[in-house]
């Protein structure tokens, strides 16, 4: 599978940038404003998913490899278990908003304790693992041949 | 009301064609149309949050989809059902269809939620005080991510935990299976 014809692949070279920043604008405002951590997680991983269909999956795998991808994902759920794990030890309670009210004021960007920072470690998480499944489910079904038994074997 | 029974309208004219139509392709389209009219009841409910989530999932599963059907070759649909399997399938979505109007005839009407006549609710709390202890303007991610983080924690362990599973079963190479075989 070498992609799409050049007109995919000139307007997806285009978009995948704005595709990319908007997630991230979803991620980084997601306690001001509608989304958060999942929604920008799935857009992040969406625009690499146009990548993929448009230019091929060895492309994609040469900018995001598998194991690189596996990695964002177990450093995102990591992430999200050292803060709940901080307000242990800060707070007193499992989860608890041990900065609340350090920083910022409400209605601005900088604000809202740690929950800024658990939707960075959600989108994270979220993007690498659905990336990471859609790459391995087109790896499955590129050698998957219809009525032959699936061993593996190149 | 009426925009939410034409759009109710749109979805089940969707799956049907998505159940009666013998292309894949097709099939998989419509099950996105249903998925776009239910992101846009969504928006019209003023739950923006939810529906940013639903139509952003929807294009995914929808891509997923597309390939894991067109990868395979069988984009066709061949031969006809069973005659037993249609009448237990009917009688299940009858029975499912009376126990649904037995259980919405329960609910309060809409728009009058049940929290607002009970004293002491906790989403009565939320709202009240979600600004100020919370600091977070939007307040959906106020109960996901700091009143009710126990849950996020518990959504983000099942994604993690199946995608770990997918990427083991579909890995390409077996390593251990591999390695036997040379030797």
């Amino acid at each position: 599978m070498k992609g799409m014809t050049i007109i995919v692949k000139t307007v997806s070279s285009w978009v995948k940038m704005l595709i990319f920043l908007f997630g991230i604008y979803i991620i980084i405002s997601g306690h001001l404003t509608p989304g958060g951590g999942f929604a920008g997680g799935v857009i992040l991983a969406s625009s690499y998913v146009l990548l993929m269909l448009a230019f091929g999956r060895e492309f994609v795998e040469e900018n995001l490899s598998l194991p690189l991808a596996s990695k964002l994902d177990c450093l995102g759920a990591f992430a999200f278990a050292l803060i709940a794990l901080l307000g242990f030890v800060f707070g007193g309670t499992f989860f608890v908003n041990f900065l609340v009210g350090k920083y910022g004021q409400p209605l601005e960007l900088l604000s809202a304790g740690t929950i800024p920072l658990s939707n960075i470690a959600i989108g994270l998480k979220v993007g690498a693992s659905l990336f990471l499944v859609i790459l391995t489910l087109s790896t499955c079904c590129k050698d998957f041949k219809p009525g032959t038994p699936f061993d593996g074997k190149e | 009301m009426a925009e939410f029974y034409i759009l109710l309208l749109f979805m089940i004219i969707a799956a049907v064609i998505a159940v009666e139509t013998t292309n894949l392709l097709s099939a998989v389209i419509c099950v996105g149309a249903i998925g776009f009219g239910g992101s846009l009841m969504f928006l019209f409910l003023r739950a923006p949050d939810i529906a940013i989530t639903q139509i952003v999932v929807e294009v995914l599963g929808l891509i997923i989809l597309i390939r894991a059907t067109i990868a395979r070759d069988l984009t066709f649909i061949s031969g006809d059902r069973e005659f037993f399997a249609v009448v237990i399938s009917v009688v299940i979505i009858f029975v499912i269809l009376l126990a649904g109007i037995r259980a919405f005839d329960t609910l309060p009407d809409f728009g009058t939620p049940v929290f607002t006549k009970v004293t002491g609710a906790a989403s009565q709390t939320y709202i009240s005080e979600g600004l100020t202890r919370t600091g977070a303007a939007n307040l959906v991610t106020s109960v996901v991510l700091d009143f009710r983080a126990y849950d996020t924690l518990g959504e983000a362990t099942v994604l993690f935990t199946s995608i770990v599973g997918a990427t083991v079963i579909l890995r390409r190479k077996p390593k251990k299976l591999l390695e036997d075989l040379d030797q």
